[in-house]
């Protein structure tokens, strides 16, 4: 792990009118590393995503992306930061007008100069790595809520980005489809090597894929340790959330360890 | 009442606010035209299909029977003063000059500004604007540069489609049907229509056709900026209705100024 993080928030507080939601979030993402941002609904989290993704600017405190204040820097150069990014967003964010192959192209086409032979190669070859073979000339409306952030997840990796950043992607789907998004997550972080930034409250399951857990409560993150230590930790904040949302195992370690 | 000049303060810095936003907006736009590397010819020609191509019919149908309610009215008063030679003129020169400008641009507010405007709101509360944007894609480049090239092209074009077609309505009127002299009617036309007429008429065009596109796609681009709640599909549709309501009064605003600096 390098010492220096790619990402950096410091003391990051946000507020909406009279409200203060974020109260001061210090985070620090590393290289090649999987951070899973963790809370109950209604918190934040995907706050902090879109404070990093510099869609939202803070009250105050600084959002560091390689040592360079995103809020700071202008657009050329956030749009060049911007250019290592995928996203995945809680609702995949796809381009209704657009079937799911011109939707997977579109960067491919707009950011690169590639021609439309080599294109279609790339899409094919992130749909296929995604399991949409056959899907690419249906629209978003006509496929389901699991393809949909698939199709999401094929546009985020189609350039290759070196972060990625997930919103919730499993929220509303049932068991066997957040298997499968956490399979071709699995499978395309091993291919493409990629830092993840992911939001969920699929708790424990997400602690599989993380290198590093996040607690965000009260508009401050408790603490970004590794699952292990997550879940044996003694802050009581970190304790009750892994009582609340894993109870049974959490006992049941304690018992037998 | 210090509620009420809060309320009026807090109101005062809205519109502050969302003039300033929407003229950064403009700003952004124009230099994401002029900027390299330029905007695909494939958007901008599906845009003026859209804007344009699409129009040609409600213009047509406005257009004539404007031309016809003008052959009607115009011979109507002129045969009082037994003027009825000087049809032709009132009615190219009403058309050129005012009608034809205003009312295409108002009949394109309502056919295809509108769905500019729904079009975007709809991409902003879907996150597709934020998608864009993390992709590293500039919308004013990729979704505004197409729309506004194709309406300051397609707003003048559709103006002279409705002229001409307006004329050929007075002409069907005033002459074919209540027998004005056909010979008047063109030659008065031809004689009085100056090119500061037809200048007039352009400029008008070319500013309301940036006028339409400029209120509806930052109507649309700040929906969820807006002071009465801009979220859901009623959020889209408030703000639809109320770019349509600001453009089409804007539009005889700016008429009027227009008209007092050329005249």
């Amino acid at each position: 792990m390098n010492d220096q993080p790619m990402i950096q928030m410091i003391n990051v507080r946000k507020k909406f009118g009279a409200q203060e939601v974020l109260k001061g979030i210090n985070l620090s993402i590393y290289d090649g590393k999987t951070t899973v941002i963790v809370g109950e609904s209604g918190q934040g989290k995907s706050l902090v995503i879109k404070h990093i993704l510099g869609l939202m600017k803070p009250t105050s405190g600084k959002v560091l992306v390689n040592g360079k204040d995103i809020n700071t820097i202008g657009r050329k150069a956030l749009k060049e930061i911007r250019s290592d990014f995928g996203v995945l967003f809680q609702h995949a964010a796809l381009f209704d007008s657009m079937t799911v192959f011109e939707n997977v192209a579109l960067p491919l086409r707009e950011r690169t100069k590639a021609t439309e032979e080599e294109i279609k190669s790339k899409v094919t070859e992130m749909l296929d790595l995604m399991d949409l073979e056959g899907s690419d000339e249906k629209y978003p409306a006509q496929i389901s809520g699991g393809m949909k952030k698939r199709v999401g997840l094929a546009r985020a990796l189609v350039l290759n980005p070196k972060i990625v950043f997930f919103d919730e992607p499993t929220t509303g789907l049932d068991i066997a489809k957040s298997n499968e998004i956490y399979r071709v997550f699995y499978r395309t972080q091993t291919k493409l090597g990629y830092t993840s930034v992911i939001v969920s409250h699929d708790v424990p399951k997400i602690f599989k894929l993380a290198d590093y857990v996040a607690l965000l409560y009260d508009g401050v993150i408790q603490d970004c340790i590794s699952p292990e230590d997550f879940q044996t930790s003694e802050n009581p904040v970190i304790k009750e959330f892994v009582e609340k949302t894993m109870g049974r195992i959490y006992e049941s370690e304690q018992l037998e360890g | 009442m210090i509620n009420i000049v809060n309320y009026l303060g807090d109101l005062t810095l809205y519109y502050v606010n969302q003039a300033g936003r929407m003229g950064i907006f403009l700003a952004f736009v124009i230099y994401n035209i002029i900027k390299l590397p330029y905007y695909k010819i494939s958007h901008v020609i599906k845009q003026i299909y859209i804007i344009g191509t699409l129009s040609v019919f409600v213009i047509i149908f406005t257009g004539l029977f404007t031309g016809m309610v003008l052959g009607l009215q115009g011979y109507n008063t002129l045969s009082k003063f037994g003027s009825e030679g000087l049809l032709g003129s009132a009615v190219a020169l009403s058309l050129i000059r005012e009608l034809g400008p205003v009312l295409a641009a108002l009949m394109v507010t309502g056919r295809a500004g509108s769905a500019i405007c729904a079009e975007i709101g709809i991409m902003r509360i879907s996150e597709q604007i934020d998608a864009l944007e993390c992709m590293a894609i500039e919308p004013h480049k990729y979704i505004m540069a197409p729309k506004f090239i194709a309406a300051l092209i397609s707003v003048p074009l559709l103006t002279a489609l409705f002229n001409v077609v307006g004329i050929f309505g007075g002409y069907i009127v005033g002459v074919k049907l209540l027998g004005a002299n056909e010979g008047s009617f063109f030659t008065g036309m031809y004689r009085d229509v100056e090119f500061i007429d037809v200048y007039m008429g352009f400029i008008k065009s070319i500013c309301f056709g940036l006028l339409i596109v400029w209120i509806c796609s930052a109507k649309g681009y700040f929906v969820h900026m807006e002071r009465s709640g801009g979220f859901g599909a009623e959020g889209v549709s408030r703000v639809t209705t109320s770019a349509v309501v600001l453009s089409s009064v804007l539009i005889l605003v700016v008429d009027y100024i227009i008209t007092s600096l050329l005249i």
